[in-house]
């Protein structure tokens, strides 16, 4: 049986503790008879327990907050859930129309109602406030184009609310798609990131009028209105005393032109 | 995710102390773990079968030696030998305090990539393999790190002359 000769390698596996039983006999052996040799190893071997030692209290420590797994896990959880829930809500929305035709004699009709269009504005806010490439397709630096542009397809005059004095500006705006045809969905942002969707659209009553009332869809709120045959809604991630008065300057603003 | 937690959860203090020893700042090590983790949770079902450990390990490493780059880049330095020793070592053990100050002082002068060596295989306890896989390098690339790594570390110690240490050759 030949020894295979002991190389550095296997000094180091040994200080280790990486070798197998039979090899770690042979190199064992071979320092027994190799001071010089063993006197590295054993500082090796030394060394390796003062870096354990020196390090071993870190792991004693008890986990700073911003390491609990549990709570990052679901905070993760937390945002791509949003674009999800919007998802399926238009998926509902698609099986809704189908039951809906059915059982449309048997319930009040809510899908021409304000909770319609305020759930219409809380599916955009799924969908485009989290968006960080393309949230509006066109942008407030062109307010006066996306202006005429959404006029025109709701074949209304309309304003497109400046919310300066509430903190937020105008990010832009698109048309969105709803069952009643085409809306304006405009959208705006403060210092700190927060995002608000103001959508109107025609109600299918021309001469429809109503409070302002609250609503909610999953984590999106606000409030929603009609004057005149026009429905808005404001929504967000903000809580309901912090939406009325923005609403309210909403309001104020669409008055007549 | 139930058996993320399982698996990552424990091996989390293990991860602080790697960043910790890497870069010697403890709100800048836990950082990277931070950020090690929330990789991990959106990475958790693209990664291989194998060592959870080493698929962390490599993930933090990689964070870490990207900060390194973007701090060089910047002419800012790590802070070495003032920084953090405080806490590296907790009140724990009070007479040995000097000897572990010493040793991680001289393992900070080690140059990055011999450190992560000696840090992942003597304290970790990765596999030779393990390590590879986390550094991306050939384990005879670890081995020899490693062999330098533990060398310069024992000079700085004794203050021995290199020429004065009897090496074995390398066989393969």
């Amino acid at each position: 049986m030949s020894r295979r000769p002991i190389a550095e390698d296997d000094l180091h596996a040994y200080v280790d503790q990486a070798l197998e039983p039979e090899r770690r006999a042979e190199v064992a052996s071979y320092l027994a008879d190799h001071v010089d040799v063993a006197e590295r190893v054993a500082a090796f071997a030394a060394q390796r327990e003062q870096l354990r030692d020196a390090l071993a209290s870190i792991t004693d420590e008890p986990l700073p907050a911003a390491l609990n797994l549990s709570r990052i896990i679901e905070s993760r959880k937390r945002r791509p859930s949003r674009v999800w829930a919007a998802i399926a809500a238009l998926l509902l929305l698609g099986l809704g129309g189908l039951g809906g035709w059915t059982m449309r004699s048997l319930l009040p009709d809510r899908s021409s109602g304000l909770s319609a269009l305020a759930q219409e504005a809380a599916y955009s806010y799924g969908v485009y406030a989290p968006d960080r490439v393309r949230p509006v397709e066109i942008r407030a630096s062109d307010s006066a184009e996306l202006t005429q542009w959404v006029s025109n397809r709701l074949k209304q005059p309309v304003k497109v609310p400046d919310l300066a004095v509430s903190g937020y500006r105008l990010m832009g705006g698109r048309l969105i798609a709803t069952s009643h045809g085409p809306a304006a969905m405009f959208m705006y942002d403060d210092d700190h990131g927060n995002r608000l969707v103001v959508l109107t659209r025609p109600m299918s009553n021309p001469d429809q009028a109503t409070p302002m009332l609250p609503q909610s869809t999953g984590d999106v709120a606000g409030f929603a209105w009609a004057d005149r045959g026009m429905g808005y809604t404001l929504v967000g991630q903000l809580p309901a005393d912090t939406l009325k008065p923005i609403a309210n300057e909403i309001r104020k603003q669409a008055g007549p032109i | 995710m139930k058996d993320m937690l399982v698996q990552v959860e424990p091996l989390i203090p293990a991860l602080r102390r790697y960043a910790r020893a890497l870069v010697r700042d403890r709100s800048a090590a836990d950082d990277l773990v931070q950020d090690c983790l929330e990789r991990a949770v959106s990475r958790w079902h693209q990664r291989r079968d194998g060592s959870v450990r080493a698929w962390l390990f490599t993930i933090l490493h990689n964070l870490a030696v990207t900060q390194f780059r973007q701090t060089t880049a910047r002419g800012r330095h790590m802070r070495i030998d003032d920084a953090g020793e405080q806490e590296l070592v907790s009140a724990a053990a009070q007479e040995h305090r000097v000897i572990y100050q010493d040793v991680l002082n001289k393992l900070a002068k080690l140059p990055e990539e011999q450190r992560a060596v000696l840090l992942l295989v003597a304290v970790e306890d990765l596999s030779y393999a393990d390590a590879a896989a986390v550094l991306n390098i050939p384990v005879g690339t670890v081995m020899s790190r490693l062999s330098r790594a533990r060398e310069r570390l024992l000079q700085e110690m004794d203050g021995v002359a290199p020429e004065n240490v009897v090496a074995l050759r390398s066989m393969k």
